[in-house]
């Protein structure tokens, strides 16, 4: 963005302020302008409401996944050409979804598909209950045949999270293409290939049943942590998504009760997003937890986390970094943190679900739970097979526990060796600064 | 739908030392079921013969189109509603472990 793209702030704003006679037009173009926002608000939050019902059920009755989502976008676009005069409805997600049913019957029809297409679109009332009906429990709701089939494992793993933004969540191509790196119509192809392929192979709009269930579901989950996770990816992370995935865990959960993963991975979500504010300075560099300012953490969200976790279960592995978490968030301070619960966690993590960041993380709690020749010991174990080979974390945990040791000189040695893998300049300064201070 | 299931050996087998399911079973309870049409193991790649015609000419050769170490070994077709039944179908083949399989989809024309 140049400076003259830019809106006019501060003394320049106030300086090109109308004088009092050219003013009331200014004043009725800002109400105006304020009216015009507030209508997009409106359908954008009616939008974000209902998109993935209207989506879901057009694809169940129609099996068009274009058609879908081309309705969904067609209706949103008429709301904002019509709420800024009409008023917006009562009932705004209600209106898209009447909007998005009729526009569908316009090209059916014209396509002269089958009268049973059309007789079912004819029953999605537009009030539709986005909640299932009480008694109805057989009745599966459509968004939770839409999440399946989009996180199916017989696609591509970068496909099931295009899709899922791109279907369930509606966010727009190019949004999608930006946060993984291509071009819009690299993404618009891959879209493209994972549809044809739902169509192609026959990958059921279904939500397995019995044991396929159990099977499946942590392929869901897996998708939406990637999808939370790429909201925080440094420099090309898009907050958008850690927010489309939180709303996503929240419809599983009210959708799915009583799957105790789903709880924790919401919690797990939650818990993380709550430290939001304080994870990056005033300069947006990446702040260290033992650092933060923990009155900026969200404790409405911690709070709900907690209360969400009490559905959790016990040694599920999102559920116990969901626990680790928690105790986090719950840590009056850094050091009064309870680290040997955090290390017991880890150590069923290690067993549950091992993986080189798991043995690291591991030993660094067990350094601070248990002294740091334990921590020593442990990122030796973590370091086996050269997973961790150049890992500029590993490299700094192993200076930390080096310097809470004793040897402030190899410390400062290995902080340095830290920085020099760093490729992020506010990581490597904090990782020289830290080398500094022990040892000039 | 129509599923071309493509039997095929794997680098990698499964280490599970637990039997293998017994391949006869596997057939006669698919073919009882409807779910398999039709199936055979072939004859070593030793055996097989490529053709191609170039030009109006007929080019013959030994050997399969591409060497891999992955070969096919066998095909059986599948009769399923979906992929996920044709999945059942095939995780529950002896060589879903010995090898892999690869399920194709008969193409649809509209």
């Amino acid at each position: 963005m140049t400076d003259r793209a830019r809106p006019p702030t501060g003394a320049a704003a106030a300086a090109e302020e109308p004088a009092a006679a050219g003013g009331r037009d200014a004043v009725v173009d800002a109400a105006a302008a304020a009216a015009r926002d507030a209508v997009v608000e409106a359908a954008a939050a009616a939008a974000r409401e209902s998109h993935a019902q209207i989506v879901a059920t057009l694809i169940r009755v129609t099996g068009d996944w274009t058609l879908a989502e081309d309705c969904a976008q067609e209706a949103l676009v008429q709301a904002l050409q019509r709420w800024p005069a009409d008023g917006v409805p009562a009932n705004p997600a209600g209106w898209l979804t009447t909007v998005a049913r009729n526009r569908a019957t316009d090209v059916l029809r014209r396509a002269t598909v089958e009268r049973r297409k059309l007789r079912e679109l004819a029953t999605l009332a537009p009030t539709e209950d986005a909640a299932p009906r009480a008694g109805e429990e057989e009745v599966v709701d459509d968004r939770l045949r839409l999440i399946f089939t989009c996180c199916h494992p017989a696609l591509a793993l970068d496909a099931r999270v295009a899709l899922t933004l791109r279907t369930i969540c509606g966010i727009p191509t190019a949004d999608i293409a930006r946060a993984f790196l291509v071009t819009e119509s690299t993404m618009t192809r891959r879209l493209t290939r994972a549809r044809t392929k739902i169509a192609d192979a026959r990958i059921p709009y279904a939500v397995p049943a019995g044991p396929a269930l159990a099977e499946r579901l942590p392929g869901v989950l897996a998708v939406l942590y990637l999808l939370f996770t790429r909201g925080y990816d440094d420099g090309g992370g898009e907050p958008a998504f850690a927010d489309e995935a939180i709303r996503l865990a929240r419809l599983l959960d009210d959708l799915m009760p009583g799957q105790p993963e789903i709880a924790a991975l919401l919690a797990l979500f939650l818990l993380q997003h709550s430290r939001r504010h304080a994870r990056r300075d005033a300069h947006g560099d990446l702040v260290p937890l033992d650092r933060q300012d923990r009155a900026r953490w969200d404790h409405a969200a911690i709070a709900e986390a907690l209360s969400v976790l009490s559905r959790a279960g016990e040694d599920g592995p999102y559920a116990l970094q969901a626990r680790i978490a928690a105790c986090h968030a719950t840590a009056p301070s850094f050091d009064a943190t309870d680290w040997p619960a955090i290390a017991t966690w880890y150590d069923a993590l290690a067993h549950r679900s091992p993986s080189p960041v798991v043995a690291l993380n591991r030993a660094v709690a067990h350094g601070y739970a248990h002294g740091p020749a334990a921590g020593l010991a442990l990122l030796v174990e973590a370091r086996a097979g050269g997973a961790l080979d150049g890992y500029p974390l590993a490299l700094a945990a192993e200076a930390d526990l080096t310097a809470r040791a004793g040897d402030r000189e190899r410390a400062a040695a290995l902080f340095r060796q830290a920085a020099a893998e760093t490729h992020a300049e506010p990581e490597r300064r904090a990782l020289l600064d830290r080398a500094r201070e022990l040892f000039p | 739908m129509k599923y071309m299931m493509l039997v095929c050996t794997d680098t990698e087998p499964d280490t599970d030392p637990s039997p293998e399911p017994d391949i006869y079973a596997w057939v006669a309870e698919n073919d009882a079921r409807g779910r398999r049409l039709d199936g055979h193991q072939l004859a070593p790649q030793t055996a097989a013969t490529t053709v191609r015609v170039r030009n109006g000419e007929l080019l013959v050769s030994d050997g399969p189109f591409a060497e891999t170490k992955e070969m096919i070994v066998g095909y059986d077709l599948l009769e399923c509603a979906d992929l996920d039944e044709a999945i059942e179908v095939a995780r529950t083949h002896p060589m879903a472990r010995g090898g892999r399989i690869e399920l194709r989809p008969f193409a649809v024309f509209d």
